[in-house]
């Protein structure tokens, strides 16, 4: 849209040019004068009572400073589930039992990483191995290892969603389809791994710096675990390589460094490896997908019935809230006038399943997506036209849940049509699959009880017209560093080069829940917005008195000149205009507050964004491998801000949804997991990569910034259905678990054979 | 025992001492304090820690420093002369072939390899080029964009 000098430009990130020139510092390159090196002793047990840890031969090695067990602890279970005390779990450094293959019993601080390494062989810790149980199915039968003390069954947390009458609904139909799933773990793989370096001084005060998308939570987990007031901790944001999900808890290296740090008043720094990358942080959580859906013939689905059973691991975390987004967001993005979810989340002894980009809705998406295929196969109806008949359309409410404004879901569908007929006659063994999803920008929920506005930033302009914001926001890869800097330059009429953002330093920016559940733009937006229009209608102010303009006219910033709305000709410099207001202020610089709260908006998210995506396979029938030819996806999130940032996020998605779909999985046996590399998990490279297709579908939400909405995770929800689909389209086989691999696709083939022989006799 | 290390990085002569079992990415960063080449895995997997040296693509956590005694060594931070960045480098700002950037270092060691050593790669042989890195953020087909349009001369003059 043309009205905007700063929303809608192809801009470099802010931060590029020290990324493309490795000046960047990521708190992986954090040195500090007397800084030691920490490392973690991991648990080879899946389930196992600590008897006994003798630290004495560990702390006799030359350089080793301190060694640290789960005593030296207050002892506290932390979790983010706040509000609910029963739900902190996780002790991170654990006292009497662990309760997966990478659970953390003791740490060491020593002068370099390769002492710290050698300490941790000499640490003895006697183990009482227990019963263990993996596999959520198991782990819920009666007689099961009881994996924390009081929870009955293992069953963590459970989740009951319902509108209208189902059962009443399922008589209606002509058609009732039953099927199950199985959704695989999937692991972050962020390019930097966990890292922290923990400081303390004298005083008491920790200050630390490490790699994560809340800096807020950090915070306020430190202050839990070691019972500090919030104020004494302050925590870095440097460029983060990557979050994904991965970085908003506290973890081992966050915990342990702080420990180690607090015993020695001295700077730790602790780097997780890549092998603890993958057994000892969180992951997608994996689960068993039961779906009920009921349609008259004319394809309008009356009813769908979910119920999950979701592999937790050993704690907590953010499990509960994927479990509940699982549950909402198999309902989308589709008018089901009846509806029903029950969802249950059980501890198992294996690594914690937690939060991971699209948080529950990839999943769900896979299995709704997959199932309404069959639904359109069964009816005779077109895939595309069935989800047009039941997709969701603006201002439509999900039945005590949800009040959805705008909404490009049937022009995505439109345009996915319209690049289907376009691909003409497929070579054989080739197949389209459709699939199409929505998602949230930004949570409502405040299970971690913050008494802060989920979103707030201060804007400051200084006597030469440059201006800094300064956000809890953090960046982690993502742009929103870039997306909120444009936000405030548009707000106020100046150029981009014009603002500086200071993100996620709890010492100076006022907190923001961080990045996740794809908030920034829209929450954070709204607040830097807000602080922005402070700060101008301050300058306007002073303007309107300086130019002597008549009352009625409105004045209004546009690239650095101050003018009256109704003639842009006559106006002022915006940066005489700084100077003049400062001055008039006593000296005092130009500052706005902004804060963002959801109000009144139901109880999952203020906004919705929306897209179909249609991906084409080639499969080789003989060996079941298949290829990713391409993937074409309408998406619309409202006023797009930065359009290369979106175009990143959305062929990232793929790569990362792709994988989910095609190749990435965690095999475990007896909770260990096999493959705890990167050259053993198997993700998308490169050559793999398919050829990325955009169509941007206008729309503009109300409640965003300037219209602007979700971009970050609704991406990565529908390519696994859509490999789904295809496969099924190239070759007609079906497969229900993921990831959809060739030996998968081979078997399913040789079964087809099998059966359509047995047909023909 | 330490023994000695004679190379160049980035044009810049280093005469150290090292320990024989450290590893390029180790005196890279730790020594001669150039944290541009990050390290992903440790086991040449990921390509992060991807460098020049004597003008091929190598992982530097996969190179003991020793062997790069008497050699030339390029690490991102030699790409750029100045405040002028490199063709590449230019390119990848346009592309948004970088989000997170811990990879973008190896990214653009690999890539740069390549060009200098095929001046004119079709679009397989560019995947092929950084097939050893891994981007879990950008999904690479931006990265494969502004490789093709260093190649097609695009920022001839930025050199």
């Amino acid at each position: 849209m043309s009205e905007y000098s700063v929303i809608g430009k192809r801009v470099h990130n802010v931060d590029g040019t020290e990324k493309v020139t490795g000046s960047a510092k990521y708190t992986f390159d954090v040195v500090m004068p007397n800084m030691l090196y920490g490392k973690i002793l991991r648990s080879p047990y899946p389930h196992a009572n600590i008897l006994k840890i003798d630290t004495r031969r560990a702390k006799r090695l030359v350089g080793v400073k301190a060694v640290v067990t789960g005593k030296d602890t207050l002892g506290r279970k932390q979790g983010i589930w706040r509000r609910f005390p029963e739900l902190c779990d996780e002790e991170i450094l654990c006292r009497a039992k662990v309760r997966y293959i990478g659970d953390a019993v003791a740490a060491v601080a020593a002068i370099d990483e390769d002492t710290a390494e050698e300490a941790l062989d000499l640490i003895d810790v006697e183990y009482e191995p227990l019963p263990a149980v993996f596999d959520p199915m198991d782990a819920i039968k009666e007689g099961a290892p009881q994996i924390h003390e009081g929870v009955e069954l293992n069953i963590n947390i459970n989740r009951h969603i319902e509108w209208g009458d189902v059962d009443e609904a399922f008589e209606k139909c002509d058609h009732i389809r039953e099927d199950k799933f199985k959704c695989s773990s999937q692991a972050h793989v962020c390019m930097e791994t966990h890292d922290a370096v923990a400081s303390f001084g004298h005083n008491g005060k920790l200050e630390a710096w490490t790699s994560s998308q809340s800096s807020y939570y950090i915070q306020r987990l430190y202050a839990d675990m070691l019972d500090m007031n919030e104020s004494d901790i302050r925590v870095h944001n440097r460029h983060t390589g990557g979050g994904f999900g991965s970085k908003f808890e506290l973890d081992s290296a966050q915990f342990c460094a702080a420990i180690l740090s607090q015993k020695l008043c001295r700077p730790v720094k602790i780097v997780l490896t890549r092998e603890e990358e993958f057994t000892a942080t969180k992951r997608r959580t994996p689960m068993y997908y039961f779906l009920k859906l009921g349609a008259k013939k004319d394809g309008t689905m009356l009813a769908k019935e979910v119920r999950v059973i979701t592999e937790g691991g050993a704690y907590t975390a953010m499990g509960a809230t994927a479990l509940y987004l699982t549950g909402f967001f198999s309902s989308f993005p589709y008018k089901y006038p009846n509806y029903r979810y029950d969802g249950y989340r059980v501890y198992t002894n294996t690594a914690t399943t937690s939060a991971m980009r699209g948080f529950g809705a990839p999943q769900s998406t896979f299995v709704g997506e997959s199932q309404l295929d069959m639904m359109a196969d069964d009816l005779g109806i077109d895939p595309v036209e069935l989800r047009r008949k039941n997709g969701m359309t603006p201002n439509y409410e999900v039945p005590g849940q949800a009040f959805i404004q705008s909404c490009g879901l049937h022009q995505c569908l439109d345009k996915i049509e319209e690049h289907i007929k376009k691909q003409g006659k497929l070579p054989p063994n080739h197949g389209i699959g459709v699939s199409a999803y929505g998602f949230m920008s930004g949570g409502i929920f405040n299970w971690f009880n913050t008494p802060y506005a989920f979103s707030a930033a201060l804007v400051r302009i200084n006597i030469d017209g440059k201006v800094d914001v300064y956000t809890g926001a953090c960046d982690m890869g993502q742009g929103s560093n870039t997306t909120l800097s444009m936000i405030c330059a548009e707000e106020l009429g100046v150029r981009l080069e014009d603002v500086r953002i200071f993100s996620g330093d709890t010492g100076i920016c006022p907190p923001d829940l961080g990045a996740w559940g794809s908030r920034q733009t829209l929450m954070s937006g709204n607040a830097v917005k807000r602080a922005a229009a402070e700060c101008k209608q301050q300058l306007i102010e002073f303007a309107a008195a300086k130019m002597g303009a008549n009352i009625v006219y409105d004045l209004d910033i546009k690239d650095r000149w101050v003018h009256l709305v109704d003639r842009p000709e006559r106006g002022v410099s915006y940066f005489d205009i700084v100077k003049e207001t400062i001055r008039g202020k006593d000296g005092v610089a130009i500052m706005g507050r902004g804060h963002y709260t959801p109000h009144r908006k139901g109880m999952i998210s203020p906004a919705y964004s929306f897209g179909v995506q249609a991906a084409e396979v080639e499969v080789d029938p003989e060996t079941g491998r298949y290829k990713l030819v391409n993937v074409t996806t309408a998406h619309e999130s409202g006023t797009v801000i930065n359009p290369l940032g979106i175009e990143g996020q959305l062929e990232g998605a793929i790569m990362m949804a792709g994988g989910y779909g095609f190749c990435e999985d965690q095999p475990m046996d007896e909770g260990k997991i096999l493959n705890p590399s990167i050259a053993d998990y198997k993700l998308i490279r490169s050559l793999d990569m398919p050829e990325t297709d955009i169509l941007e579908i206008d729309t503009y939400e109300p409640e965003g910034p300037f219209g602007a909405k979700e971009a970050g995770e609704g991406l990565t929800n529908p390519t696994a259905g859509a490999i789904g689909n295809a496969v099924y389209k190239a070759v007609g086989v079906r497969i229900y678990d993921l990831p959809i691999t060739p030996e998968k696709v081979l078997k399913a083939l040789k079964e087809k054979e099998k059966q359509t022989k047995k047909a023909k006799k | 025992m330490k023994k000695e290390l004679k190379f160049k990085v980035n044009g810049q002569p280093y005469d150290i001492f090292v320990e024989p079992k450290k590893l390029l990415v180790e005196v890279l960063r730790d020594l001669v304090g150039l944290t541009g080449t990050k390290r992903g895995c440790n086991s040449s997997s990921c390509g992060a820690c991807t460098v020049m040296l004597n003008g091929m693509a190598v992982k530097s956590c996969s190179v003991l420093a020793l062997q790069a005694n008497g050699a030339e060594v390029v690490t991102v931070e030699g790409l750029a002369t100045g405040n002028k960045l490199s063709p590449l480098q230019k390119a990848f700002l346009d592309h948004g072939a970088y989000q997170c950037g811990f990879c973008t270092p190896g990214m653009l060691m690999s890539s740069t390899a390549l060009l200098a050593e095929n001046p004119k790669p079709t679009k397989q042989q560019m995947k092929e080029g950084i097939d050893g890195n891994i981007c879990r953020c950008t999904g690479y087909n931006s990265i494969i964009r502004a490789v093709t349009a260093v190649v097609k001369g695009e920022y001839k003059e930025a050199k």
